[in-house]
Formats: structure tokens, sequence, C-alpha cells
């Protein structure tokens, strides 16, 4: 029988044997090297029925089909836009995906995103080589316009989010803020009130430091009231 | 003459006074301050980025690239800020000592940058360095298959000892300084240097010693970690 | 920087008020250490919010300047690492780092604070070269004001190495007496966006603004001034930055005397 030697929620950093014995699968974060399972991350154990993996507590974004991201124009080609959306290689936005608007081919394509302009897209493929295509074609991807935008580390979005949304929606109310958070960290937040904004960020960094502590939620709570 | 005793009162096998912090450049993706008696490194983390020039890129995977640097007011005879070959060669076999731990796999084309910096030396800085950079890169979140530790060993006068200070480097009838860098899971080996003389059973004698010590800084290295990340626990 | 945030940058100060939820005038909190590095004659870490940088200061001996010869002096450097900032480049000191420095050296030569005829040894012969280096750590903008007070720490805390005449050697193991630093010459930047003047630009008021001045000033005085960036100036913005600068380095001032 499999020996599970780090219990369930537990944290680990790298190298540390979580599992030892062949009755358990290496899931995410994790790695096999003879009968053991071993961490490759800093982060907390979880074993579901066999599968042993980590919930990450660092780490950058990894692109992922069908994340919806928010992303930012560093170039622009023949064809289309190069998009930083936070992964060491630029995401592509090809023409014909740009819009659900028809977009004449002579276009000047810095009419539609420009240079260092921030939109809300889809990723629809991914390659293993790190090429990312991006889509702005569906609802609610857009062009962003106003508010301000902050990064926050990608391992830390679903805690920002929260169980059904129940944290974002938390700070949406309470600061009258509109906040979008994209799967790769970059979060946008519009208000008429700069001091409702600056609520907002407070509570994000502090989700983004304290991402995991037991209560949080509460905490949130009280820096909203 | 025999060197009956060390100057700060240590056993030939103990190593000096060790402190450990992760997450001290806000910055950088991933950050350490290590400290062994009077050395103290810091590391940073950028990254996996884009790698230019652009013919350095590896479509399979991604490079680890590690710079060691002195700041001039580290030693007593002040050093020229800027590379030099001595920082070179260091910043390679820091990349070597690491590289076997990472897996980059996932980024390719891209770049993990470590940048090492010697703010206050008393021998043993490329190893304080090596255990700043590997808690950086676990602190930015790079899969990592172990936490590599690293000590010097060597030998003073005619006896073994873990640790050597500036004083014990310099020591007049003659010393050998031997940084070793192990992978604590597997006792392997990623870094070997030796200056010095000494024999090959002393070699492989001190080797276990380093191995003895490596798995004590390791505990402290996975400590200040655990430090960072409290409270993110359970 | 990005579309969005310039534009709510901008949009911003016109509510008078900063991104980071700063007044104009307000400066950020201001940490200074030390004795960080021991085989430095002296040492300090200063930070600004979330800027760090840390400076050495060694001591040599050389020959004066034939135009001085009763006089020592001293050589500022600066570096920008490439861990402090992600876009910092290797390579040789960048012309901001050299600016960075100059500046640093200005308020302090130009004040005064050093004694350098008390840095002679031998005259015409021998005089004490006071090495000062400067490392950005973390760069959250306003490095400038962040190394100028991280050389005054230093110094003001930088014991003298004892040279033999006799063997022409310095023992750097051996140290005492204090540096001749008798003044604190701070500098305090001010960054002016559109038609506004803000104190300590933070990194993103700094990659957006028009100008920026740099006053050294000790008391009422000023020693040293730096016009940056690509805008101009106004004389009543001058006028109006001055009065800042002088206001705003009687807090510096009381941080480095606590030291």
């Amino acid at each position: 029988m499999g020996k599970i030697l780090v219990k369930n929620k537990e944290m680990v950093v790298p190298g540390e044997v979580i599992v030892e014995g062949m009755d358990y699968l290496p899931a995410g974060n994790v790695f096999r090297e003879n009968d053991k399972i071993i961490a490759e991350t800093i982060g907390l154990v979880n074993v579901d029925n066999r599968l042993v993996k980590l919930i990450p507590l660092t780490g950058f974004y990894k692109a992922k089909k069908n994340d919806v991201v928010i992303g930012q124009v560093r170039n622009i080609t023949f064809s289309g836009w190069l998009m930083d959306i936070g992964c060491s290689d630029l995401a592509t936005l090809n023409l014909r995906d740009a819009s659900s608007d028809f977009i004449d081919k002579k276009a000047d394509l810095t009419k539609i995103y420009n240079f260092n302009d921030t939109v809300i897209a889809k990723i629809t493929n991914v390659t293993k080589t790190g090429y990312i295509d991006l889509t702005m074609r569906g609802p609610g991807l857009t062009k962003l316009r106003g508010g301000r935008l902050i990064k926050v580390a990608a391992s830390k979005v679903p805690r920002i989010i929260g169980k059904q949304g129940s944290m974002i929606h938390i700070i949406k109310e309470k600061t009258n803020c509109k906040v979008i958070v994209g799967q790769n960290g970059f979060v946008w937040i519009q208000s008429e009130d700069p001091v409702n904004e600056k609520k907002a960020i407070d509570t994000i960094r502090l989700i983004e430091k304290e991402s995991a502590t037991e209560g949080l939620t509460e905490k949130v709570e009280g820096l909203l009231k | 003459m025999s060197y009956t005793k060390r100057k700060d009162g240590r056993k030939f096998d103990e190593m000096r006074k060790i402190k450990a912090e992760v997450g001290v450049i806000k910055n950088a993706n991933g950050s350490a301050k290590f400290q062994i008696g009077d050395t103290i490194a810091i590391a940073a983390v950028y990254g996996p980025r884009n790698l230019y020039p652009k013919f350095l890129q590896n479509p399979e995977e991604g490079k680890l690239r590690c710079n060691y640097n002195m700041l001039s007011f580290s030693v007593d005879e002040r050093i020229r800020p800027g590379p030099s070959r001595r920082s070179k060669e260091i910043g390679l076999v820091t990349e070597r000592a690491l590289s076997p731990t990472v897996n980059l796999k996932e980024f390719p084309n891209a770049v993990v940058d470590v940048f090492v910096e010697i703010i206050q030396a008393d021998a043993g800085t490329r190893c304080a360095g090596i255990c700043a950079a590997a808690m950086a890169l676990a602190d930015a979140g790079i899969p990592m298959k172990d936490l590599v530790s690293a000590v010097s060993v060597g030998k003073v006068g005619d006896k073994l000892v873990v640790d050597l200070d500036k004083s014990e480097e310099d020591y007049e009838e003659g010393a050998t300084d031997m940084p070793v860098a192990i992978l604590p899971r597997s006792d392997e080996i990623s870094l070997l240097q030796l200056d010095g003389e000494m024999e090959a059973k002393e070699i492989i004698k001190a080797l276990e010693m380093a191995k003895k010590a490596c798995l004590e800084l390791n505990k402290i290295q996975k400590e200040a970690i655990r430090k960072k990340y409290k409270g993110e626990g359970k | 920087m990005d579309n969005i945030n310039k534009e709510y940058l901008m949009q911003i100060l016109n509510k008078k008020i900063r991104t980071d939820g700063r007044k104009f005038e307000d400066y950020r909190d201001i940490e200074i250490e030390t004795d960080i590095s021991k085989n430095a004659e002296g040492s300090a870490k200063v930070r600004i919010g979330e800027t760090e940088v840390i400076v050495g200061v060694k001591l040599e001996v050389g020959t004066p300047y034939p135009d001085n010869p009763d006089e020592g002096t001293i050589i500022v450097g600066a570096e920008f690492l490439q861990m402090a900032n992600p876009e910092f480049e290797s390579g040789p000191p960048s012309v901001q780092s050299v600016e960075l420095s100059r500046v640093v050296d200005r308020g302090i030569r130009e004040s005064k604070a050093i004694d350098f005829k008390k840095l002679c040894i031998e005259e015409g012969k021998k005089v004490w070269l006071v090495l000062i280096d400067i490392y950005a750590i973390n760069d959250d903008g306003n490095m400038q004001d962040a190394a100028s007070l991280a050389a005054l720490a230093a110094l003001s805390n930088t014991k003298m190495p004892k040279y033999d005449k006799e063997t022409e050697k310095v023992d750097y193991k051996e140290r005492k007496g204090k540096l001749p630093l008798s003044k604190m010459p701070i500098e305090c930047s001010l960054a002016k966006i559109g038609e506004h003047i803000l104190v300590d630009p933070g990194l993103d008021e700094e990659r957006l603004l028009d100008a920026k001045l740099t006053v050294a000033s000790i008391g009422n005085k000023i020693h040293a001034m730096q016009k940056a960036g690509v805008g101009t100036l106004k004389v009543e913005e001058v006028e109006t930055m001055l009065k800042l600068a002088i206001e705003k380095n009687k807090k510096a001032l009381e941080k480095i005397n606590k030291k």
C-alpha cells in the first residue's frame, strides 16, 4: 500500500516527498520519481482519491485553452496583434478573430486596437512551443476603456474570485467598482471615485498576500466596512 | 604544526550562524537573502521571460542564466564595479549547480534570470549565493526537482573543516577550499571545485562532511520558504 | 506604459490625488539602516516606499590633483543592478546611472559637506580618496533621493582606516575616527506632470513626468540642482518646487540625524 507522508492541505516546498508507493498518481505541480511523488513547487497538498496534486502558492501564468485573460497590445503585424498576457511569449490575435464585427483587410489596425491598448480576450489555442492564439469574438470580449489595471500573481486569481465568485462579488458591492479579473492575473478596476478604487486595490492586494488564511472573507469584509 | 582550534570556537564540522529570508525584493518574481557568518548574499529571479538575442532561444526548453557579482565594498580592498573574469566563472558554476534541479520544459524560448549579489564577504560567497538562488527560484514558482544547498568544505592546516571563513582561507600554513553543492534528496553533487592541496581520500571524507552540512542548510532554506508562505497554509 | 494606466494617472491627478493615495506634497515613508556591510568603511540602506538603495564607502590612498595638492576627494559611482527592475539591462553603467551618481556627487561637493583638506595625508603626495558606490536594489521610483540619502547615511557612519606611512599600506581592520563630514545636503526630487507638481515621484509618475527637478539643500541654501525630463519648467513652477524641497528636506534630515 502507498503511504501518504504529508497531510492534505499541508504546505510543501520543491523536492519534498509527498507519497511513497505506486497506488497514487501525480496530477499537477508534482512529479513521479521511482515509487515516490514529489513536490515541484511551493504549494498545498491536495489528495483526491488517488490523485495527488499541489495547489500552487506562487508562480506565473500558464496559458490554457478557453481562459479569459486581459492582454495589452505590444506589437502590430500585417495580420493582427501581438499581446502581452503575462507569459514569456506574446500571444497572437489574428485579424479574423479580432472582433465580432467585420474588419476590412485594408483597415488601419492601430485604429482598432492601438499600441498599449488593453483588451479582454479568450485563449483558443496553445502550442507546446509556447505559441498562444487569442480571440475577441464572443460575449464580453472587448477593448477596455477607462479605469486602471493592476497585476497580481496568477496563482492568486482563484482566491480573488472566490467560490462561485463570492469574493469578487463582495469587493464589487462594497466598493462600488467594476472589477474584471483575467485568469492571467491582470485585473481591471473602474469607478467614479478614486478612493473606492484604492480600496478595491488594497483589498485585492490583501487577498494576494494572505490568499489561504482562515477567515479571509471576514477579513475582507472588515477592511471594506 | 597542527590546526587545533578554530578562531571562533566552532567544531571542525560546524557551520557558522545561518540566517535565511525569502521575498526581499519587491519587483522580482522571486528573491531571497542568505547569510552564513559574515557572508551575505541576496538573489533575485526574473522570468520566465523572453530571451534575447534571439539566436540563444531554444524552442525545446527554457534557459537558466545566472549572474554573480560582488558589491565593490563587500571586501577590504575595494573591487572595481562591473564584471570580472572571476565573477563570470562563478556565474557559470552557479548556473550548473542549479540547472539539474530546474525543469524548464514548459518555457520554450524563454529565459529564467538569476541575479546574485554579494553584499558582504567573509569567504564562501558562491555557496551562499547558490543557497539564496535556490530559495529565490522556488519563491518565483519555477518547477524544481529539489532545493539545492551548498557549502564550502576543505582543509585548514592538517584538519578537514566545514564552512571556512576568510581567516581560515588565509591560514598561513596552508588551506584548501572546496565548494560543494548538493541535491539533498539524491545526495548528488552539482558544484565541485577545489583550490589547494588534498589527498583523494580526504576529499571523499570532506564530501561526506559537506553532505551532512547541506542537509542542515536545506532545513533552514525550507523553513525560510515556509515562513514567507505561512498563513497561506491550513 | 499602457494607455489605460496612463490616462488614469492623468485623470486622477486632476482630482488632486495620486495613484497610491498620496497627496501631491506627500513624501513616502523613509527608512534608514546603517552598517549593513562590515567590510565597507561606512554603509547604509535607504528605503523610500518600496524603492531600496544601498551605499558603501571605501577609502583608498591616492595622489591629489595638481591644482589641489592638499585635498582628498570623493568618487561617486552608481550601478542599477538588474535585480532592481526587470527593465534594467546588463552592460556598462547606463546614462541614467551616471547622471544619478553625478547629482549625488555635486550635492556633497558643492555644499562642502566634507572637509577635503582634512583628507590630506601628505601634501602633494598622498590623500584619501573616498569611494562612494551606490547600488539600486529595488526601483519603485525616485532612486535619486534614496541614493543621496543613503550616501549621506553611509558617510556619516564611515570610520577612517589606519594608514601606515612607513609601509604605505592601509590597515582596513583597524578603523578609528570619523570621516570629516560636517553637513547634510539632502536631495529632494519633484516631478511636473501636466500642470501638477508632485513630491517624490513613484515609478509610474516617473515614466510619465514632463520634467523633474532635483534640489540639494541645507536649510534654506540650495547647493545643487538638476532638471530632468524632456518638458520645460516655468519660473513660478521652479519657485514652488524649491519651496517644497526645502520643506521636505527637514523630515529626511531628522531621520538621518537620528542614526
